[in-house]
């Protein structure tokens, strides 16, 4: 794209009388690249006609017909010059006719020069170190030069015929250096400070003042979210959520202490690898877990892991480097030199993270971090985790002593056993009901054995739902006791006429404060002392739900207690304050047929022991073991009793092991309950290979660790790992990193790179337009130890930042993109920031930093129109301050990303962005005009308008535009807004219900000491300012 | 921007820009500017590529993939081999997704749907279309599909934005950049969802299918809303009238006129110019959205839900008014093909969702004269197995995904009526006939919209991206 540029401004030698020598970097790479490398260049599988242009050994040999595509001086003789030079139509033009990008004159008149004067290549000039070239020397002292930048900017102006515009005036710069810095509007108090400061450092006061700023870090985070592809959702089909916000306030955090770029880098790619790291180190490498995790039932988890890993390569690659290795996912880049092997080599430095490569279970449907994660307690939740830690502590110690008693524990128990019937076990455990509902009507009324007798209406099918807390510890099976009783037909068990009873089905469940959702328990077991021929108890837990227990209640002779019992299939862990449910179904074919008295008892032995009467003899092998003489046992025959003893019968010991049990239980559950963060760890080292067509399933050649061939390497004493990885990204002698940097610097504050391409510097970037400036700010970075802070200061306090933006006919026509800065830069501001100056003029910003992230006022059904999958469905804004939060803390859904920030260009966060497009839209006015935010802003500021700005409405309005623009208001714009003013207060005298109903949107509520009238049409006043063009541009 | 042809141009409009804003504005040279504006952003002067078959395209979207052998592709000599397993000849190791990889057997599944050929022509479809079934004539069934993914989200993202990772543009945002609007009161490309009733919680949707990828954000389509505004914050706040908010943005217009006379930054003029667009949709959004006058007998053909908004059939009549209206690119989003279990059931509530409206759709731009010039798509974005997903039984079935053959159908502006492209094996396996990937069904799409698939392309990271990747051929068997 760069080219018209060349030749409009950047070329004057091709105009102008005075020919200077072509680069080849500046001049013909871009040519070649864009026109002839595709067939003629790096990828072999792509090579026509076994040319190489960008190699001139290669070129410069002979084809098989003689022919030679590049003789050095000599344009006549090269093949080159004579295919591109061929009529349009001919079949042997290059490039060829059907890949529709013919050669204009001017590059044919290059090529032909470029040869003509030997044609000299160059190495990349992205992949060259940057040289540090002399600061031009200014000779006019009527120009300002504050430092490097201006002496750079300024040689070239005067080469051009250029003049530098004047400084912007004061409130202009002082409105523009803070939303750059902060990404908020200064107040009045401090336009007003500035304007009267006038000591000659004002501006470097304000300047220190603004990087000294908390908001100056939320403002750097903003644009490196893009770059990580933060979200607080996976992304995907199911799109649930996650909590990545503890990675993102470290991110505020690292700008507002200015880490240096370097450490910044290890930290976030390698900060696990640290020597003995920090929490905060490893929560750095969040980073590079930002990306989606796919959940999609009938995935194949491992084509995901490698999609995750992917990922990371091409993030790391575009966030630092600059460089588009994704386009080595599948074959050899055609434009760089990087080859497939490069990507995969690269790949190998982030495949050994122990991880799953999909969303596990729950996360999926609910939500949830997927490990590797570290938990993250603030200063609070620490202690508490040091008390439960402790408790644990003091569990294990008390166990450790009561252990030591187990022997004596254990001979005790054997002289018990002796005894005539001791050493049995009590093991069911009668549920105190707490409650007991029929669903067909009848009343259950408790006795005072506990068990329960069904009276009144005796519906057909009768369900019979019994609740009952239960006690921590363990569940392992349910006992039902049937009971005769006096009130029931024929004084039998069941409700029928004929006193039977069919049980047909038995559930339960247990729920707790702390369970997601209940258990429910399976029963894999079911025993009665009887049942009735045709109706074993088995058949209640079979799929059929008519077959039932019954037994035989019609026979007066059977009219006894039956009991059953159910038994889980594995014991079931049961948290504190939990809550047994059963249901009793009664679904069988016959009428009535019910239970008429129950009890319930549950259980903790183990299920194996379980026996009907509860008073269970030890399993064989244990009995075995008390037969033989204790001096006679082996060591395993003791060990084996003690740990039958140790788990089965009631003492101390068992006691401390049930409490040592809890207190592990409720630090784990307490760790559960803290903010995560999901990070990056090293693993066992898995194989890595080329993947051939970038498919999972079809491994190449096997590759290790290692960086691109065509960069320096790593550093000698890097370690071969992520960390190793991150040292040789900021190793001085890498030629990408700080360029890459300073260049997207650049762009933030002068709206386009000195490489337009920022996204890209490999060979099909654009040649800078300041080739010297970039490669001295790249290496002033490194010089100053990648202080992000000293370079932002250097480019604002630059005269060339401060200029005034405004722009004429001359200026346009010569450099519409403003490349060469003969003016100040102006552009809009991004979406984020857009609200937040909303907020803030509007006086409802809430300035709070960090945290889980925030609800504001969305669209109603934004989650809910396109999809019925993950937690994030039902959107609610949140209340109070939540919705006046700066706008990046606002919840990403990447599926259904906030609107409005879609509206002004934000991406979705699916993928690593690096660069947002900037545009000018009518949906853009729609959400200005009506969304409720910037309503509810505007009647904030006409509020102030009205009460700070004075009494006539002109006083008002000056106060109010001053707020929204940072500037006095022009006589003749004052003119009109008051015109305007005045009649809406009259159109709303006419119609108060009109200005009641516009004052009132939003959530905060407007002064009622003010007139609502005219606050309302304050409001549509203010509206008008926030809608203007300069308010929503920084200039 | 930063295609050179786009750079160049901008640069040029913005100069004549200049040259009429140096002089003060009057109406009609504002005029003019905003009609220049509308098509600033866009490589018009490029494209179409040569004269389009259709002006506009309705892409009716069936989200969860259909099963083409219960609608368009029967197999009637299935039932010979019901249950049997499915032979390893027809499988040829075909990747499965893990949802049926586990299964102990692959048993065969005929549909229990009868099929009888339709028309002139002999179509054949299915008893679950008899709405369809009366357009036969106008439809042009492709039976030989296929695709690369076989999950939902890569899959449908591969369809809409011939990628199978987000990031990408979509088919109409590359429309709406390549061809520009033709209309100055609606945006080059709405989209419109809805759910189905056959599964009606399925499959999720995501804003990227109509994303603008690394186009400027103005080329996203534009997604009509079923709650609230239709266009997001169309409305305006409670106790502003229409006149009011005609002052106001008077007052705005003229504040920003001086600052632009003042700094001259042609930004300032196109925001300006897109401040009367948005009064503009203010003005016409609701018009398109009332469908109170429309004719009884017609929103009778478009079946009982029509009158329901955020229903397909509502969906379908407001395409008809969309493309009365010449917007360019009209998208809708039709939820719950998903079918891996109890399939006859859920797939008659999609066809009762979607049969009877889109046949009047069909029919009601053919009445009007339109349907010449409207290019009708309707598919998924894969196709379902002939083998049952879950237990066989003579009444219910299910079936997995499939992405080595699918059909979809096509109608109007310069499609092949009447046609049925492209076959399959006996158990609707594999394609035995002309295959047609995505890539070639969006270049073709492309080339009937005016467009040569491998000239639109837009310069990302240092590549010509397009929306057919380096793939992608015309097929022309199915282009009139």
């Amino acid at each position: 794209m760069h080219r018209y540029f060349l030749v409009l401004l950047a070329c004057p030698a091709l105009v102008a009388a005075e020919p200077a020598r072509l680069k080849y970097n500046r001049d013909v790479r871009p040519i070649l690249n864009e026109k002839c490398f595709h067939c003629h260049g790096t990828d072999a599988s792509h090579r026509k006609g076994e040319l190489r242009l960008d190699l001139r050994e290669e070129a410069m040999k002979p084809a098989d017909s003689g022919d030679i595509a590049l003789v050095p001086g000599s344009p006549e003789n090269s093949q080159l010059i004579a295919r591109v030079e061929l009529p349009h139509d001919d079949d042997d033009v290059m490039p060829p006719a059907k890949d529709g990008k013919p050669l204009t004159a001017e590059e044919k008149t290059i090529l032909r020069r470029w040869i003509d004067e030997g044609a000299e290549y160059e190495g990349h000039w992205a992949f060259l170190k940057p040289e540090r070239a002399p600061v031009p020397k200014i000779a006019n002292p009527a120009l300002p030069i504050n430092n490097e930048i201006d002496a750079f900017i300024t040689d070239r102006l005067i080469k051009e015929g250029l003049q530098p515009s004047p400084e912007a005036d004061r409130a202009t710069l002082l409105r523009r250096v803070t939303l750059d810095l902060t990404g908020l509007p200064p107040t009045i108090e401090e336009i007003a400070a500035f304007e009267k400061d006038t000591t000659p450092n004002a501006y470097e006061k304000v300047v220190d003042r603004l990087l000294k700023s908390e908001h100056y870090g939320e403002r750097m985070a903003m644009q490196w979210l893009d770059f990580a592809r933060f979200a607080d959702s996976h992304g995907f089909q199911t799109d649930s959520s996650r909590a990545m916000w503890p990675w993102r306030d470290w991110v505020i955090q690292a700008f507002n202490d200015n880490k240096p770029f370097d450490q910044f880098t290890l930290e976030q790619i390698g900060g696990d690898l640290l020597p003995n790291a920090r929490r905060d180190q490893i929560v750095a490498t969040g980073f590079n877990r930002n990306h989606r995790l796919n959940g999609e039932g009938g995935i194949i988890a491992e084509e995901w892991r490698i999609e995750n890993i992917i990922d990371r390569v091409e993030t790391t690659s575009f966030t630092w480097l600059g460089l588009t290795l994704n386009c080595c996912r599948c074959h050899d880049h055609k434009y760089d030199p990087l080859s497939q092997k490069d990507f995969y080599s690269f790949f190998a430095f982030f495949n050994n993270v122990p991880e799953s490569g999909t969303i596990q279970g729950n996360s999926n449907r609910s939500g949830g971090n997927s490990a590797p994660v570290v938990t993250v307690p603030n200063a609070d939740q620490e202690k508490k985790l040091a008390q439960l830690r402790k408790a644990v502590e003091t569990a294990k110690a008390v166990v450790t002593e009561k252990q030591l008693q187990l022997p004596n524990l254990v001979t005790n128990w054997e002289a018990e056993m002796e005894k005539p019937g001791g050493g049995k076990i009590q093991m069911w455990q009668v549920l105190p009901l707490s409650s007991a509902k029929s669903s067909g009507g009848a009343s259950l009324t408790r006795q005072p054995d506990e068990s329960w007798i069904a009276s009144g209406t005796n519906p057909n099918s009768d369900t019979y739902t019994l609740t009952s807390p239960v006690t921590k510890g363990s569940f392992t099976g349910l006992l039902l006791e049937a009971m005769p009783d006096e009130s029931l037909p024929n004084q039998s068990l069941g409700r029928a006429p004929n006193g039977n009873f069919v049980l047909s089905g038995i559930e339960a469940e247990i729920s707790a404060p702390t369970l997601k959702k209940p258990v429910k328990i399976s029963f894999g077991r079911a025993e009665a002392d009887y049942s009735q021929k045709g109706y074993d108890v088995k058949l209640l837990l079979d799929k059929d739900p008519k077959n039932g227990w019954a037994i035989d209640g019609n026979d007066p002779k059977k009219r006894v207690v039956r009991k059953a019992m159910f038994l889980a299939n594995k014991a079931v862990d049961v948290p504190a304050g939990a809550t047994l449910t059963v249901r009793l179904i009664h679904q069988a074919k016959f009428a009535q047929h019910n239970i008429g008295r129950f009890r319930l008892s549950k259980t903790d032995a183990e299920p194996a022991l379980a026996s009907l009467d509860g008073n269970g003899d030890p399993p064989a092998a244990i009995l075995a073991i008390l037969k033989t003489p204790p001096e006679n046992r082996n060591p395993k025959q003791n060990s084996e009793l003690e740990k039958y003893y140790r788990a089965n019968i009631e003492s101390p010991l068992r006691d401390a092991d049930f409490a040592l049990v809890a207190a592990k239980e409720d630090l784990e559950k307490y760790e559960n309950s803290l903010p995560s963060v999901m990070v990056m760890q090293e693993g066992p080292v898995r194989d890595a290979f080329v993947l051939n067509r970038g498919e999972y399933d079809k491994p190449g050649e096997k590759v290790t660790m290692a960086t691109p061939a065509v960069l320096p390497p790593m550093p000698k004493d890097a370690p071969m790992n992520r960390l190793g990885l991150a040292k040789w990204i900021v190793d001085p002698a890498n030629p990408l990193t700080a360029r890459v940097w300073v260049n997207r610097a650049w762009e933030k504050f002068f709206g386009y790179g000195i490489s337009k391409s920022t996204d890209n510097l490999g060979t099909q970037s654009e040649y800078p337009v300041h080739p010297e400036l970039l490669d001295w700010l790249a290496t002033e970075f490194v010089r100053r130890g990648w202080d992000m802070k000293v370079m932002q200061k250097l480019i604002v306090m630059s005269a060339t930042y401060r200029q005034s933006s405004r722009q004429t006919p001359e200026l346009i026509e010569k450099d519409p993109e403003n490349r060469l800065l003969a003016r100040g830069p102006r552009f809009r501001l991004t979406g984020e920031v857009v609200r937040d100056q909303a907020l803030a003029i509007g006086g409802l910003l809430v300035s709070k930093i960090g945290g889980p992230s925030v609800r504001p006022y969305m669209p109603e059904g934004v989650w809910d129109e396109t999809s019925k999958y993950g937690d994030l469905r039902g959107y609610k804004p949140d209340t109070g301050d939540a919705l006046y939060r700066r706008s990046f803390y606002t919840i990403w859904k990447r599926t259904a990303a906030p609107p409005t920030m879609l509206l002004f260009d934000a991406p979705t966060r699916e993928i690593c962005t690096v660069k947002r497009s900037r545009t000018n839209t009518p949906l853009q006015a729609l959400s200005l005009l009506n969304e409720v935010t910037f309503v509810e802003a505007a009647r904030g500021l006409a509020q102030q308008m009205m009460q700070q700005g004075g009494r006539t409405p002109e006083q008002r309005i000056t106060y109010g535009f001053k707020r929204a623009t940072g500037r006095d208001i022009e006589p003749a714009a004052l003119k009109q807004l008051t015109a305007g003013l005045t009649k809406r207060i009259a159109d709303f005298r006419a119609k108060p219900e009109d200005a009641g109903a516009l004052i009132t949107q939003g959530a905060s509520k407007a002064d009622a000491a003010l007139d609502a009238t005219e606050l309302a049409a304050y409001t549509t006043t203010a509206s008008v300012l926030l809608n203007l063009d300069r308010v929503v541009t920084r200039d | 921007m930063n295609s050179p042809a786009l750079q160049l141009q901008d640069r040029l409009n913005r100069r004549i820009f200049l040259k009429n804003s140096t002089a003060a504005i009057g109406a009609t040279a504002l005029a003019s500017l905003l009609q220049q504006e509308a098509s600033a952003a866009s490589p018009r002067r490029v494209f179409p590529n040569f004269a389009p078959k259709a002006k506009r395209i309705i892409y009716l979207f069936q989200s969860g993939a259909p099963s083409q052998m219960d609608l368009f592709d029967p197999k009637p000599q299935m039932e010979k081999h019901r249950a049997e397993d499915l032979p390893a000849s027809i499988r040829q190791g075909q990747r499965l997704t893990t949802m049926t990889s586990g299964q102990k057997s692959f048993p065969v599944a005929p549909s229990i749907f009868k099929f009888a050929q339709h028309g002139r022509s002999g179509i054949w479809l299915s008893e679950l279309l008899p709405h369809l079934s009366t357009v036969a004539d106008e439809l042009c069934v492709v039976r030989s599909m296929f695709t690369e993914a076989i999950n939902h989200d890569p899959a449908i993202t591969f369809c809409q934005t011939g990628s199978q990772l987000a990031g990408r543009p979509s088919i109409g945002a590359w429309l709406s950049y390549g061809l520009g609007s033709v209309n100055r009161d609606l945006p080059a490309y709405v989209v419109m969802t809805s759910f189905g009733t056959g599964r009606a919680n399925d499959q999720p949707l995501y804003d990227r299918l109509w994303g603008s990828g690394f186009l400027p954000t103005q080329h996203q389509g534009v997604r009509f809303r079923n709650s609230g505004d239709p266009v997001l914050y169309l409305s305006d706040p409670a106790g502003i009238s229409r006149p009011m908010r005609r002052e106001m943005l008077d007052e705005i217009a003229a504040l920003n006129q001086r600052d632009f006379e003042a700094f001259g930054d042609p930004e300032t003029s196109t925001r300006i110019s897109q401040y009367e667009m948005a009064f503009r949709m203010q003005m016409s959004v609701p018009d398109l959205i009332d469908v109170s006058k429309e004719p009884k007998h017609v929103l009778e053909s478009y079946g009982p839900d029509v009158t329901k908004p955020g229903t397909y059939a509502a969906n379908c009549l407001l395409a008809r008014r969309l493309a009365e209206r010449d917007v360019r690119c009209i998208q809708l989003f039709h939820m719950g093909w998903d079918h891996h279990g109890g399939l006859p059931k859920a797939i008659q509530g999609q066809c009762s969702d979607t049969d009877q409206p889109t046949a009047a759709l069909i029919k009601d731009l053919k009445q009007r004269g339109m349907l010449d010039d409207t290019l009708i798509v309707w598919g998924g974005e894969f196709g379902r197995t002939i083998y049952s997903q879950g237990t066989l039984t003579e009444t219910n079935y299910g079936r997995d995904h499939h992405p080595r053959c699918y059909s979809i159908f096509m109608a109007g502006g310069g499609v092949k009526k009447g046609t049925t492209y492209g076959e399959t094996d006996d158990y609707s396996y594999n394609i035995v006939r002309d295959p047609v990937h995505v890539h070639d069904l969006n270049a073709t799409l492309m080339h009937l919209l005016g467009i040569n698939h491998e000239r639109l392309n837009y310069k990302f990271q240092g590549l010509d991206m397009r929306l057919t990747g380096i793939a992608g051929n015309l097929v022309k068997g199915i282009v009139a």
